[in-house]
């Protein structure tokens, strides 16, 4: 008996021993992810040296003197940038309840400067061309294509501050032109880093930490990691470049995912591949964003406008970020800040120039997406909340003119007068203006895709699959595993159980008094003898 | 005492290997149910696949051995002294009747047995292992060529899942108390060990102890037993 005890016990210890022997994940050498690093650890050497092309043996007395330079050799490619978002900074697409329509930061606002209409003289420092200084420019002009921009790897190039996008005067233009290649980090972090207004301010995860940073901060780009370019991911045909930005873009098309190196299928483990299905990449793998620099959370532009002895001042946070700025308002940066996430199908729709306000807060962009949705995932974004300035009478947001080199060019910046400076910016982009305004609640949602963390960070099985505080508490619609139970179940489930285990307790007692009772009578004993037993 | 071989080599090793894996399995399940936390989620998933596939495994071979030897006629459900083996349960025990029904190896489950293990591999079980089934390779969209079940909501077949698994549970409670019902407590459980049951013999119920189920019983047989032991010097 003891033996087979003993056996049995031997037994479910072999067979838990089992399960941990077949539970454990070999470490595989992962070779597609070798394959990769090797394809990317290559670095392709230029078929030309442009320091030794006759046509770039020069001094160049203006930037559009070295675009025709490039044309001269690159006869069409002014072509293929004319056809780019960058140039034209709108792009007709289908979007879900509006139908075709054009959509940039031509008529697009946001929840950081707003909008450039009427600033086109400081905004256009972000656009690949010289000299748009209105809503004059001429988008058909391609000496004004700026090829410097994106291609200089001197690290020379610099567009000159309040210039509609020329360069700095102090630009070596010769230097420049000789040493185009491809374009590196600084070259789209000029624009993307630098956003809203300082490092890091819009994206949360694009920022100047990446130029040089470690494998914690960003997998792909650390040098000491895969050192990669941004256009290693973001390649680009005929200067159509792969990704979407969705504070400006509409659809699911020419974007560059995860899965176009990785493959859908990258773990080991099958249960975390078919994740993948609903859970986008990111969700796991980016635990935080803006880990090195602070990120702004808020933009309140209510509280612009103060002014101390009829001067604008700014005052700074303990970690000196800005927190206030009479120019813009009041801010609220982060750092390390824990993604939040939605749903989103790769389309998006943006408050467009002149659309009424049907909701607060409102929605700078939105992105679509639901559980139900087949090619929806969950992704994390950084949500930005503020308010703006909103004409009462018209319902609508209010691109006000911020900007201007002078004071008494109704500019806010200048003369801090948002009656004016709303009628100045409205009767540019055509739109009527009330009169009447005051400050609205916004959001804006950014989808966060880069600082992918090395796999050991990744985020745990348990940090969703939880029933409090998980990370994809808010979202709903859908049963999460670990996090979502029926309530109605458990707790007649565990009643059941309870009730069963309190049956059998009664009845093991009633069992024992109804046996010791008819013992002593059986036994015909006097009671004093069973007393003594007891005892 | 005469001792009569009930439960086969095999009959003896499914049990023990099911009764295990099932307490593993709602171990790890009421983890990754969000119940208990002992393991962490990750996991308490993991072994839960594990531990699964296993009693799938095992469960196959029990039908199989089902089916070839006969016996799952034990399970052939009959009205027979049915109420009796209730009326037992309830009033018969606690007035120390013997049991209204004799194990044999023919004959080894008493009717209330019959149909508590008919509904238990009929319906628990298959509720429970199918969900499971269908849970395991549940997910919604077939963009990766994946094994797909989308037209049934995780939500509901997470609450068959949840259900037989709060069913099983019920039925281990009960089952468990069941085994101390027998001649002496640990008799049954004696039995579903070596596989021998000690038949009470005619006279014996007529003893004022012997057929008395409950503590008492139970002690007087350990003494009888450590008395055995005691005479033929072979004591474990």
């Amino acid at each position: 008996m003891n033996r087979t005890i003993i056996g049995i016990i031997l037994f479910v210890v072999a067979v838990l021993a089992f399960i941990r022997w077949f539970s454990i994940e070999d470490e595989y050498y992962n070779l597609k992810l070798e394959k990769l690093k090797q394809e990317y650890s290559v670095t392709p050497v230029p078929s030309v040296d442009h320091s030794k092309l006759p046509a770039l043996q020069k001094v160049f007395a203006t930037p559009q003197e070295v675009t025709e330079a490039c044309n001269s050799c690159h006869t069409e490619r002014h072509k293929e940038v004319m056809n780019s978002a960058h140039w034209n900074w709108e792009r007709v697409t289908y979007v879900e309840g509006r139908g075709v329509a054009s959509a940039g930061k031509k008529n697009v606002l946001n929840n950081f400067c707003l909008g450039a209409q009427s600033n086109e003289l400081a905004c256009a420092a972000c656009h690949i061309g010289f000299g748009m200084s209105d809503d004059h420019f001429d988008f058909n002009n391609a000496r004004n294509v700026d090829c410097m921009v994106c291609h200089d790897n001197s690290e020379e190039y610099l567009k000159g501050a309040s210039m509609a996008g020329y360069p700095d005067r102090n630009v070596n233009l010769t230097k420049v032109a000789q040493s185009v290649g491809h374009p590196n980090r600084i070259n789209c972090g000029s624009c993307h880093f630098y956003s809203g207004g300082g490092n890091n301010v819009k994206h949360g995860d694009l920022e100047m930490a990446q130029l040089s940073c470690d494998r914690n901060l960003d997998v792909h780009m650390a040098s000491n990691g895969m050192n990669m370019s941004c256009v290693a991911c973001h390649t680009a045909e005929n200067h159509q470049i792969k990704g979407k930005l969705y504070s400006v873009s509409s659809v699911n098309y020419n974007r560059a995912t995860c899965e176009d190196c990785h493959t859908t299928t990258p773990h080991f483990d099958d249960l975390l591949n078919r994740h993948n299905a609903k859970v986008a990449c990111q969700t796991c793998h980016i635990p935080v964003y803006a880990k090195e620099n602070p990120t702004k959370m808020t933009w309140k532009w209510s509280d612009a406008g103060k002014l101390r002895d009829g001067e604008p001042y700014r005052e700074f946070n303990g970690d000196s970020t800005v927190e206030y700025l009479s120019i813009k308002g009041t801010f609220h940066w982060a750092k390390n800040v824990q993604p939040d996430y939605v749903w989103f199908n790769g389309t998006a729709d943006h408050y467009l120039l002149g659309d009424t306000i049907r909701e607060v807060p409102v929605k700078m962009n939105t992105l679509f997406g639901s559980h139900g949705d087949k090619n929806s995932k969950i992704v994390p974004v950084k949500i930005h909340t503020g308010d703006q300035i909103y004409d009462k009478v018209y319902k609508t947001l209010i691109q006000p003119k911020l900007f201007a080199m002078e004071k008494g060019d109704s500019a806010y910046w200048k003369d801090f007068d948002w009656a004016t400076a709303s009628e100045a910016g409205m009767r540019r982009v055509g739109l009527p203006f009330s009169g009447e305004y005051d400050f609205v609640e916004t959001v804006m949602t950014w989808p966060i895709n880069h600082m992918v963390a090395p796999k050991e960070q990744s985020v745990g099985c348990a940090e969703c699959h939880t029933r409090h505080d998980g990370r994809l508490e808010k979202l709903d619609g859908f049963y999460l595993p670990g996090r979502d139970y029926n309530r109605t179940l458990d707790a007649s489930g565990s009643f059941l159980f309870f009730a069963a285990l309190a049956g059998v307790i009664l009845h093991a007692i009633l069992r024992y008094r109804a046996d010791r009772k008819r013992k002593r009578e059986l036994l015909g004993i006097g009671s004093e003898s069973v007393k003594r037993e007891e005892l | 005492m005469k001792k009569v071989y009930v439960y086969k080599g095999f009959e003896r090793f499914w049990h023990w290997s099911q009764a295990g894996l099932i307490l593993f399995l709602a171990f790890t399940g009421f983890e990754v149910h969000g119940s208990i936390h002992v393991l962490g989620f990750e996991h308490a998933a993991l072994f839960h696949r594990v531990a699964s596939w296993m009693l799938i495994g095992l469960i196959i071979f029990a039908i199989f051995w089902h089916v070839v030897t006969g016996e799952w006629r034990q399970y052939i459900p009959t009205t027979q002294k049915l109420a009796e083996q209730i009326r037992f349960y309830a009033v018969g025990m606690f007035r120390g009747e013997p049991h209204p029904t004799k194990k044999t190896g023919l004959q080894k489950l008493n009717p209330l047995q019959r149909l508590t293990y008919l509904g238990f591999k009929l319906v628990l079980i298959p509720v429970t292992v199918i969900s499971g089934i269908i849970y395991m390779f549940h997910k919604s969209i077939d963009k990766n060529d994946l094994v797909v079940i989308s037209d049934i909501p995780l939500e509901s077949v997470a609450f068959w899942h949840t259900l037989g698994a709060f069913l099983l549970m019920v039925f281990l409670v009960v089952h468990v108390y069941m085994t101390t019902t027998g001649r002496t407590i640990t008799s049954n459980i004696e039995a579903m060990v070596t596989g021998y049951e000690c038949e009470e013999e005619e006279e014996a119920a007529e003893e004022p102890v012997g057929g008395v189920a409950g503590a008492p019983a139970a002690e007087v047989a350990e003494a009888a037993e450590k008395k055995a032991g005691e005479e033929t010097g072979e004591k474990a």
